[in-house]
This record gives structure tokens, C-alpha cells and sequence, in this order.
């Protein structure tokens, strides 16, 4: 089929592709939950809020999953590594992930104010942490992880939760959780009316401005960070092993690539310019548009970060030589090829049913819908 | 050497939340059909009664699917968390099935899901059946990718050793899928799922007809149940996962524990119904036994021998030696010596290089063992017979328990007599913790069965380990611990309300509790 090399870059590009499929879908299911709590004043709005995103989230929320699951396939060492070096920070995340599932089914199966403010809250909380601390573990990939390996190939660490709060890694994390907030707003455009709409998409409109005034300062401070490069690596072809090859520190290396391929620039350009697209269709009752382009948001940030980082996956501060980089971390030539069948065939597939879930559940929800629908309803 | 109170932590850890998970998961595998079934019946009759039926019990399919969901999340990630070293080790084998149920099976369950709780008004009528079908395949074909990956932890094929990656790697895909015993489990698993949710719908349904309240919605649930239920009993008791202990080191370690068979019997073996094994003389007090049964059920023959755990360890102990052999020349090939000769050597004993791991539990060097470190690591190469042997009992009787339940109630929903038998509809209702207890203490027995193997033969438990500190993981343990028991409360809260409630829940003015009330305002 293809060669291992070009089997490492596809999987390079397909979990870059899970990634930010997560965050154009689940993201705004975040976003909307920070909103639902910031901007939602009664009940009923914040039913609406939620209830725009109900037949959704479930199937939104797979994405993550499946990130996750494609990572342990695909690159079994950055999935070790990566979950249990930020330990304290995933089972952060993934607490406050579980007040989602039981915040939007069970909110509403009570009618009293205390229950259902009480689930609200939750449900933020399952929104705002879980960006924050993706885009914290981004910063931190930038400045390189502290982990090295023994004999056995077994990781070992010397960080702890708190060292991971470093100022550029804050940023990362704010950035992050401003581009979801907006992602939310654009969604909740399409979806609300009137006064409701309003109000959310004058949120959305300063937060998609603070996604590129901070994106930018973020590319700024990336220019001054030392980058990783791989002097001596000579077959991309070679069994995974990354403690084979010899790697430098260079200042501003991060940038390097943008050098050696200049259409990579499209990536940061697209991150910079789509919110103020975004912002400018929020404005406008442009809603649908504004929706696209917080998408493009998503993906030009994400890729941003990928393409900078690229070939590496994970540098490694205490040990660079060891850093995981796309031809060394990989699982096997056969798992690749089987996962790739796999992906070809159901990745189509999944886009065709989802797409067809919004088509049917398109057009705006208001009070009367939910009036109507009391029962039924989150 | 590995801090053992980590790696206990770890366990107890998995264990929990693998046990909580459990709790949701069968209920949502056998609902999710039942569900399909009565709306199945809904568009051909047409019957309102049958799409309250679906909606009724769908309300409460939600509240436990939403648990099931959260609870999954932990699943998803604490093999990177917990068990990072296992993670690299067979991830190149392992991460692949948890991948496909993402991409295959749980896209598709969670994306219809939705259009099963919300697109009631949205969508045509075959439409909707066609997307509460798809939940029901998508969370059962998420079981079978789930079981593949645990198949492959009891009885791991298609794989080999890489020295250079340091790691297992896959060899053949199809050896996967098609691993036996990954086969039995799945169908085992979810047939016991339908019992579950059959036997939920059956206890609730004659709560309702003792109370005799909503009789037209409850006897037809019931007769539904009771069918589903009957044929999915006889599909995990006949097809019990039995058949799958003969393949492979691990499973033929688990069966002599389950049945506490310390001597190879002259074939074919008596199973021991009760006893009180002895770890210490290594024999079963006070045992009483059926002549020949083990040997058939086992080994399907009269002439096989079930092997017993002192051979066992007499074999394991063979290979713990032949495993020192392995681990000493994967040194050389690591410390540079790649010629020809090494890595053929290296080659034919590299199978057991696992047994050598067993090893370090003991010591860190593993080629120059001690003759006792080697005899312990040996006994200890089979799990504590005791916890099994019991566990293994309960969930057969629990098993035996429900076959009796529904073949009194399919001989009865058939005859339409149920109703006015109050035995009946009791025995129903004291029934329904049995699927969970049969489920629960069925994975202890696989898992700590498996023990002390994280993948059988290859790779030992305690090396499977994260590099945590042994407070971070009794930090998390307990947090989680509090939040799981939190959440269940809750849970179970809301069940029993919208249980005692009925279908007057759904606010059609038709059933028990909206009559009455309207008959007072009237």
C-alpha cells in the first residue's frame, strides 16, 4: 500500500484531523456550556442553550474518545507517555468531563431551581476545564516535557501539576478556551433568536477578537522559545525507536519549518485572520458564516501548533535526544496499514450519519419549543 | 524494583472503576435491544401503547446510559494514566481495537442516540426505528471491540516481541479478530447484557402488576421481557465462555483455580461443586463433586486431561528458567551484540521471555535469580485460588437462579397467566440484582483469574505500571471513588423515581397516577 514513512505522516495528519474535528464539534458543546451559565439568565434560557446541543453531544463527544483511542493506536509511546506525565492534569480533566453526561440528562428530569442550578454549574465546570487544560498541555509541548527512559524503555518523570502552569503554557490554555467560547457563540447564533441571540453574539464577537489578539501574542513568544531539531535522522522507514537519534536546541526553532515549507504559513494566517471573520459575521447576523469561520479558527490554531511542532510529537526537556517525533514513536507498519483501512472506510461513513443528524435537527429552538416540549427536553 | 504499593494502588484503581463501569454497561447492552424490539412492534401494530413503551423505558435507559458514558471516559484514558508502561508495551496491539469501537461502533451509538431521545418529531416513523436499531448494534458492536481487546489480554495471538522497539508488535490482524477466546467472551458478555435488560424490564413490569396499576403497559413489557430474556439466558449458560478455557496458558491456569484442581485428575475430571481450598497443604477441604462433568464441559471430550495447578507450576517454573535464558541474550542484543547468532538464539526462546519478567518482581536482576526467587515467582505464577472459586459459584447459581425465573415466566407470558401469579411477580422483583452480581463477580473472575499476568504469559501485572508515585494514585483513587459513589446515588435516585412513577411520567394523561389526579381535579 504505502511506505511506512508516508503511513506515519497520514496518521500525523488523521489524529491533527480528530483533534481539531473535536474541536469544531465538542468545542462548541463546551462553549455553549460556559455560555449557558455566563449569558443564560433564566430556566428557559439556559434549556434553550442546552437543549440546541442535546440530540448532538453525545456523538460530539466521541471525538475525544476516538483522539484518544487513535493516539494509544497510533502512537502507543505518546499515549503513555503524554497521559501519565500529566497525570494530575488529565484526571483533572477528565472529573470534570464526567458532570457533562449526567449535567445535560439529568438537569431537567427535576424541576426544582437548587437541582437544576446546581447541575448548571457542574456542567460548566465539564466546560471550561477540560479547554483550558488541552490548551495548557499544547503550551507545554512547546517547552518540552520533562521524561526520559530507562532500559526497558519505562517513562519516567520529574514534573508535577503545578510546574505545568508555566505563563506561555496560561496563554496557550486562555487562547484555547477563547476560541471555544467562540465556537459555542457561533452555534448558539444559529440556533437562538431575538434578545437571547443578541446578547451571545455580542460575547462571541470579543472573544473571537481575543482569540487573535492572543493567538498572535502567543506566535510572538513562540519565536523566542528554543525549538527542537533532528540532526541525524536518515530513514523514516526505521522500526520506532526514539532513543536512536541525536536532536539540538536552537532558538526560534519552532519557527524552522515555516522556512523549509512555506505553505504552512496558510495555517497561522488562517488562525489569525478567521476570527476576525468570525467577528465581523457576529456583527452582521451573518450566522452560518460565522460559524465556519470560528471552524476554520479551530483548525488553522490546531494545525498551527502541529506544523510548528512538526516532526516532533513530544520534545523532551530532560532528554531531547529521547523526544517522540512523528517517524520514531509510531506503532507498527502493520498496525498503521490495518488502521489506515479502518479510518478510510469509516471516517466517510461517520461524516455522512453526522452531517444527517444536523440536517434533520436544523432551525432554532425558543421558549415556546420548550414549552411544548417540557417533558421531553433537557 | 517497582514500588509495590503502587502497583496494588493501580489494581485496586482499574478494578474499581472497571467494576463501576460494569454496573451501566450490561443495562445499556441488553435495553438498547429491548428497545428495538418494542418499537419494532410500535411501527408494524401502530399501537400507542408500544411507543410509550419505548419512551418510558427509554427515559430510563438515558438516566443509567449517562453514567455508562461518564464511567467509559476513565476506560478510555487510565491506560495511559495508570498503566502507561503497559500501554507502550502492547499498545501496538491493544490501542488498535479501542480505535475501531471509536470509529465503528461508538460514533454510531452516540450520534444516534440523540436522534433516539430527540427526533421523535423530526424524523419519519421507519426513521426512528432505524436509529434506536443503530444505538442497539452500535453498543453491542462496541462490546465485541472491547472484548477483542480483552481476548487478547487472556489469550494474546497474532503478536511478537520486537526487540528493537522493546515492545509487542502485531503480526496478524485476522488472529486478532478471530481470537477464540475473544469470541466466547463477546458472545457470553453480551448475552448476559440482554439477561440484564430483561430481567430490569421484568422486575419493574411486575411491580407494576402487583401494584395493578397501568396492567395494558406492564404486561406487555413483560411478555417481552420474558422471551428476550429466556432465549439470552440460554445463550450465556450454554454458551458460557467455559468453552474458551482450554486455549491458551492463562485460561487453562484460571479453570484448575475455578475448580480448585490441584492434581491432574485421571480424565475425565469430576467437578467440584463446593469445598474450601487450601493454599497452604494446596488441597480442597471438605469438596463434594460430580463424577466426569468437569471433563465434558472442559475439554468437550472423555479422554483429555484438565491440568492441574501443581502442574502448572511445575511447567511454569520450567519456563521461568528457559525466560532468565531470554532476558539474558534481549541484554546482549541491547547492549549492542546484533550478530546473526544472538538474535536466532534470542528468537527461540523469546516466548517466554514474559515468565523472566515475572522475575522482577523479586529482583532487579533478573539473569542472576536465586533458586528460591525462581520457586516463588513460580508458585506465584497462578492466582489465589480461594477469591475464585467463590466468586466463579455465585455467578453460576446467580446464573441457574435467573434460568429458573424465566422459564417460569415464558411458560407463564406465553399462557397469558402471569398476571394473577403473585409467586411470580415476586420472584421477579427479588431478582433483579442477580445480573449485576453474576456480571461483576464474572469479570473479577476473568481479570483476577488472569492474575498474575496483565496479558497472559507475556507481560506481568506490576510491570504494567505508570512511573507515579504511589500518593498520586491514592489521591486519585479516592477522588474518583467519592465522585463514582456520588453520581450513583444519584443515579439510582432518579431510577427509583421515575420507576415508581411508571409511564405517567411521560405526561400523556393515559396512565395511573395522571388518571388519578385528574379524577380529583374532576
Amino acid at each position: 500500500m504505502f511506505d511506512y514513512e508516508t503511513l506515519r505522516l497520514i496518521w500525523w495528519l488523521l489524529i491533527g484531523v480528530l483533534l481539531v474535528g473535536f474541536a469544531i464539534t465538542d468545542g462548541f458543546d463546551m462553549g455553549s456550556g460556559i455560555i449557558s451559565l455566563v449569558v443564560g439568565k433564566t430556566d428557559d434560557e439556559r434549556r434553550i442553550i442546552i437543549n440546541s446541543m442535546a440530540p448532538h453531544w453525545e456523538g460530539n463527544q466521541v471525538w475525544l474518545i476516538t483522539a484518544g483511542g487513535a493516539i494509544f493506536a497510533a502512537w502507543p509511546q505518546v499515549y503513555s507517555v503524554a497521559f501519565s506525565g500529566f497525570y494530575a492534569a488529565l484526571l483533572i480533566t477528565l472529573m470534570a468531563l464526567f458532570f457533562r453526561p449526567v449535567g445535560f440528562d439529568y438537569r431537567s428530569k427535576i424541576e426544582t431551581p437548587k437541582w437544576r442550578n446546581n447541575w448548571d454549574r457542574l456542567l460548566f465546570v465539564g466546560s471550561v476545564v477540560p479547554p483550558i487544560v488541552f490548551g495548557v498541555a499544547f503550551g507545554n509541548l512547546f517547552l518540552g516535557v520533562p521524561f526520559s527512559f530507562d532500559e526497558l524503555m519505562r517513562a519516567r518523570f520529574t514534573t508535577g501539576f503545578f510546574s505545568l502552569l508555566t505563563p506561555f503554557a496560561l496563554l496557550c490554555g486562555v487562547v484555547s478556551l477563547l476560541m471555544l467560547i467562540t465556537q459555542g457563540a457561533t452555534w448558539l447564533a444559529m440556533k437562538t433568536d431575538e434578545e437571547l441571540k443578541q446578547r451571545i453574539s455580542k460575547l462571541g464577537s470579543w472573544t473571537a477578537l481575543g482569540t487573535t489578539l492572543l493567538f498572535a501574542i502567543a506566535g510572538v513568544w513562540v519565536s523566542q522559545l528554543d525549538g527542537y531539531s533532528i540532526v541525524n535522522m536518515t530513514n523514516f522507514n526505521a522500526d520506532s525507536n526514539p532513543l536512536a537519534k541525536t536532536v539540538i536546541l536552537n532558538a526560534g526553532g519552532w519557527l524552522s519549518n515555516y522556512r523549509l515549507y512555506p505553505w504552512m504559513i496558510s495555517m497561522p494566517l488562517i488562525g489569525l485572520l478567521s476570527p476576525l471573520a468570525t467577528w465581523w459575521c457576529l456583527r452582521n447576523q451573518k450566522d452560518g458564516f460565522a460559524f465556519l469561520f470560528s471552524s476554520l479558527t479551530l483548525l488553522g490554531i490546531i494545525m498551527t501548533a502541529g506544523c510548528s511542532l512538526f516532526p516532533f510529537i513530544m520534545p523532551s526537556v530532560l532528554s531531547p535526544n529521547f523526544s517522540l517525533t512523528v517517524w520514531d514513536a509510531t506503532s507498527s507498519y502493520k498496525t498503521l496499514s490495518v488502521m489506515t483501512i479502518v479510518a478510510a472506510i469509516f471516517v466517510p461513513i461517520i461524516l455522512c450519519y453526522t452531517l444527517w443528524t444536523y440536517y434533520k435537527m436544523f432551525g432554532r429552538l425558543n421558549k415556546q419549543f420548550i414549552d411544548n416540549n417540557n417533558h421531553s427536553l433537557y | 524494583m517497582i514500588d509495590p504499593s503502587l502497583v496494588d494502588l493501580s489494581r485496586l484503581q482499574f478494578a474499581m472503576t472497571a467494576l463501576y463501569h460494569f454496573l451501566f454497561v450490561p443495562l445499556t447492552l441488553g435495553l438498547s435491544f429491548i428497545l428495538a424490539i418494542m418499537e419494532s412492534v410500535y411501527v408494524i401494530t401502530n399501537k400507542q401503547v408500544y411507543k410509550d413503551m419505548v419512551k418510558f423505558w427509554g427515559k430510563l435507559f438515558g438516566i443509567n446510559f449517562a453514567l455508562g458514558v461518564t464511567t467509559g471516559l476513565t476506560m478510555e484514558f487510565q491506560f495511559g494514566t495508570n498503566w502507561a508502561y503497559y500501554s507502550h508495551y502492547v499498545g501496538d496491539i491493544f490501542g488498535a481495537p479501542l480505535a475501531i469501537e471509536g470509529l465503528m461502533a461508538f460514533f454510531l451509538e452516540s450520534t444516534f442516540i440523540g436522534m433516539f431521545f430527540f427526533g421523535w418529531d423530526r424524523l419519519t416513523k421507519v426513521q426512528h426505528l432505524g436509529a434506536t436499531w443503530l444505538v442497539a448494534i452500535g453498543s453491542n458492536l462496541s462490546a465485541l471491540w472491547i472484548l477483542i481487546a480483552n481476548g487478547w489480554m487472556q489469550n494474546p495471538v497474532g503478536s511478537a516481541f520486537n526487540f528493537v522497539t522493546m515492545r509487542m508488535e502485531l503480526t496478524s490482524f485476522s488472529d486478532l479478530l478471530f481470537n477464540p477466546v475473544a469470541q466466547v467472551k463477546f458472545v457470553h458478555t453480551v448475552s448476559a447484557g440482554y439477561v440484564t435488560g430483561a430481567v430490569f424490564v421484568l422486575a419493574v413490569s411486575s411491580y407494576y402488576l402487583l401494584k395493578k396499576r397501568d396492567i395494558a403497559f406492564a404486561r406487555r413489557s413483560f411478555a417481552i421481557a420474558s422471551s428476550f430474556g429466556f432465549a439470552a439466558v440460554l445463550s450465556v449458560i450454554l454458551l458460557g465462555d467455559e468453552s474458551g478455557y482450554e486455549i491458551g496458558d492463562v485460561q487453562k491456569a484460571k479453570l484448575a483455580v475455578i475448580e480448585s484442581e490441584w492434581d491432574t485428575a485421571t480424565p475425565p475430571a469430576a467437578f467440584t461443586v463446593f469445598g474450601i481450598p487450601n493454599e497452604k497443604t494446596m488441597t480442597t477441604d471438605y469438596a463434594i463433586k460430580i463424577p466426569y462433568a468437569l471433563g465434558i464441559i472442559a475439554t468437550r471430550s472423555l479422554d483429555e486431561p484438565v491440568i492441574g495447578i501443581k502442574d502448572i507450576i511445575a511447567r511454569h517454573e520450567q519456563r521461568i528458567r528457559t525466560g532468565i535464558t531470554a532476558n539474558a541474550l534481549l541484554n546482549k542484543l541491547k547492549s549492542g551484540d546484533k550478530s546473526p547468532e544472538t538474535i536466532a538464539a534470542f528468537n527461540k526462546v523469546k516466548d517466554d521471555l514474559g515468565y523472566g519478567l515475572l522475575l522482577k518482581r523479586f529482583t532487579n536482576d533478573v539473569t542472576n535469580a536465586t533458586e528460591q526467587q525462581i520457586k516463588q515467582a513460580a508458585r506465584e505464577s497462578i492466582p489465589k485460588v480461594a477469591p475464585i472459586f467463590f466468586t466463579f459459584r455465585i455467578m453460576v447459581a446467580s446464573g441457574v437462579a435467573m434460568l429458573v425465573l424465566f422459564g417460569f415466566a415464558f411458560y407463564n407470558s406465553n399462557r397469558a397467566k402471569f398476571m394473577g401469579k403473585q409467586w411470580l411477580l415476586k420472584f421477579a422483583i427479588i431478582s433483579l440484582p442477580l445480573p449485576w452480581i453474576a456480571a461483576e463477580t464474572g469479570w473479577f473472575v476473568a481479570e483476577y483469574g488472569r492474575q498474575p499476568w496483565a496479558i497472559g504469559g507475556i507481560l506481568p501485572t506490576h510491570l504494567g505500571v505508570s512511573s507515579l508515585h504511589s500518593g498520586d494514585v491514592l489521591t486519585s483513587m479516592i477522588t474518583l471513588a467519592l465522585l463514582y459513589t456520588a453520581l450513583l446515588i444519584v443515579e439510582m435516585y432518579l431510577m427509583i423515581k421515575f420507576v415508581k412513577q411508571g409511564p405517567s411520567s411521560l405526561h400523556t394523561g393515559n396512565y395511573h397516577f395522571e388518571k388519578l389526579s385528574n379524577q380529583g381535579v374532576n
